[in-house]
């Protein structure tokens, strides 16, 4: 055996785990669950092939499709933005050159490492309407208490601003990504004789657009799938206004067991998900910065 | 790879050099910080005092800050309250958690090493199918996985949610195991392979000892991964024996009266374990983040 097909195999050999893993519990299933979203099949019987009729029923007759289409959408745009800018000027906070930095640095990170059911049990406490801290605080300064997650109103804004108390895994990857910018490009900026202002515009934001645009992809596809918030805070409510795509997805596989239409309401969300994400690396020639064009 | 230095220059080691005309800026940069500090870590805080409360001192309008006396009992009441199995269901979280950390870091050193160090048709391909998964909705794979788990006769052990952590350990901990290796000097494995030595000694002998902070990093991930994990223990166990600490949490929630104070214990106490590793592998985890940025 000459040592290319000694290398092969060996090769091989050490890459099995991931292989048969992709192969197992990504490619694999990944096809099952598209001949799936063909069929009928309550899980204890065999799937019996129906052809088109989960999409059909899942865009024409089921009303609360489009409205969990509309909750995860809306979101899904506000959220990762708002995440995206939140983390962003908190990083550009610490990348200041005061004394104490690490202290808020770890603070800022700290809702990071709170597990997420921890974190949702105390938010779903904290946005409590009639005990609740921040109702609380609201009142003492002389508001009107707000509803949070009693009215479908303000239900999913209330998720939204929920959502920003963990942007400090974000704001850790702008820190690093602020720290890479050579102090050369800022040095020869301020010799131009360019304010801080403009040093922001033309400097750090352009250098930044590659860590703002890995964000925004894992961002929104992480959104996307959120599910947890709905599922223990809201179940969906008040009337359907945290109806996230993956919770309606949850209660037709599992409470219903109708495994051939979550399967079709998954693939929907992979095909929306792989547009969404192709449009943004699409865009990305018109606003991320790579240094290396300019070499 | 990113080194450490490159990563943490100016993160850790502090440049400040105040100049009397900055003061005015600098004022304002620290009253920024100080309301952002309190807004990130007042509820934390408030999770604390909550949990010292009584079962009526939650119900009144406007909270009191401080508990009146600070009921420590909330906690081992809490951990024994009712049908409740907390010690069981720590136990369960511990064994799952080992078991995912044993085959992440089994299967991603090896995988690892397959893509960092021998060179073979198909290994790039094979190497961006594993990066491209880290970005598919796992949404997709869940139904199969469960009607296959159901099959297996899987559902309700602890299987399904560690015999996966055996084939591959993740997409991203490959990665990591696969950027370090490539950045051990390539002289050391020639040298043994010339004397003889297989592949999976020099893995062993040389590439192991040397690996201790990507295997660190790998498993710190891995443990805050697992513990944290509510949807998988949600969708494939179903007796409550078999339940996991996330899982335990929302017992809680289903009580004719919530128990806020004892639910904001055990919600602390899910806590802890997380806050002690931050502090102990704070430079792992950072890293650990910011890796996850870097490759894109």
């Amino acid at each position: 055996m000459n040592s290319r097909m000694r290398n092969t195999v060996q090769g091989y050999l050490f890459i099995s785990p991931v292989v048969l893993g992709l192969l197992i519990f990504t490619i694999g299933p990944m096809l099952t669950s598209f001949y799936m979203s063909f069929t009928k099949f309550p899980l204890l019987r065999a799937p019996e092939w129906i052809g088109l009729r989960n999409y059909i029923v899942m865009f024409t007759s089921d009303r609360n499709f489009w409205q969990a289409c509309k909750v995860t959408l809306i979101y899904a745009g506000t959220s990762v933005p708002l995440g995206l800018i939140g983390a962003f000027v908190l990083a550009i906070l610490l990348n200041q050159r005061v004394k104490g930095i690490a202290f808020f640095r770890t603070s800022f990170y700290m809702p990071a490492i709170v597990p997420a059911i921890a974190s949702l049990i105390l938010w779903g406490w904290l946005m409590n309407r009639d005990y609740g801290l921040i109702n609380a605080i609201l009142v003492r300064l002389g508001f009107a208490k707000f509803p949070f997650f009693a009215e479908p109103e303000t239900a999913l804004a209330s998720m939204v601003m929920m959502s920003l108390w963990g942007v400090g895994a974000g704001m850790i990857i702008y820190l690093a990504g602020l720290q890479g910018i050579p102090e050369s490009l800022y040095e020869a900026g301020k010799l131009d004789g360019a304010n801080e202002l403009q040093l922001f515009r033309n400097i750090t934001v352009p250098m930044m657009t590659p860590t703002i645009f890995f964000n925004l992809v894992m961002g929104m596809i992480a959104a996307s799938q959120t599910f947890m918030n709905a599922f223990v805070l809201t179940s969906g409510g008040p009337l359907k206004s945290t109806y996230f795509y993956n919770l309606m997805l949850y209660e037709r596989a599992f409470n219903w067991t109708q495994m051939g239409m979550a399967s079709a309401m998954a693939w929907f969300l992979l095909f929306v998900v792989l547009v969404l994400t192709l449009l943004v690396f699409r865009s990305s020639a018109l606003w991320v910065f790579y240094e290396a064009e300019v070499k | 790879m990113v080194s450490d230095q490159e990563v943490y220059r100016g993160i850790l080691d502090l440049d400040w050099r105040r100049r009397p005309k900055d003061s005015y800026r600098i004022l304002f940069i620290y009253l920024t910080l100080i309301v952002s500090a309190v807004v990130f870590l007042l509820p934390l805080l408030w999770m604390v005092t909550t949990s010292l409360k009584t079962q009526a001192e939650v119900y009144v309008f406007p909270p009191t800050f401080f508990p009146e006396t600070f009921r420590w009992q909330n906690f081992p009441e809490g951990w024994t309250y009712e049908s409740m199995q907390w010690t069981r269901w720590l136990v369960n979280t511990l064994t799952i958690t080992t078991a995912v950390m044993v085959g992440t870091l089994i299967s991603a050193t090896l995988c690892g090493y397959g893509f960092a160090r021998i060179s073979f048709p198909g290994r790039d391909v094979w190497f961006i199918m594993v990066l491209a998964s880290i970005m598919l909705p796992s949404t997709v794979t869940l139904i199969p996985l469960f009607v296959g788990f159901h099959r297996a006769g899987w559902l309700d052990t602890f299987l399904p949610l560690t015999v996966p952590a055996f084939f591959g350990g993740g997409a991203f901990n490959i990665f990591l195991m696969r950027q370090f290796f490539k950045g051990i000097p390539i002289e050391l494995e020639e040298a043994a392979l010339i004397d003889g030595a297989g592949r999976l000694r020099i893995l062993w002998q040389i590439f192991v000892p040397l690996s201790g902070p990507v295997i660190a990093t790998t498993s710190v991930f891995t443990f805050q991964a697992v513990w944290n994990d509510y949807f998988g223990p949600l969708i494939f166990l179903t007796s409550q024996e078999n339940y996991t600490l996330a899982l335990g949490i929302t017992f809680f929630k289903g009580l004719y009266n919530t128990q806020i104070p004892y639910m904001m214990a055990m919600s602390f106490l899910m806590v802890i374990p997380m806050i002690i590793v931050f502090f102990f592998a704070q430079r792992l985890m950072i890293r650990g983040v910011i890796l996850s940025g870097i490759k894109a």
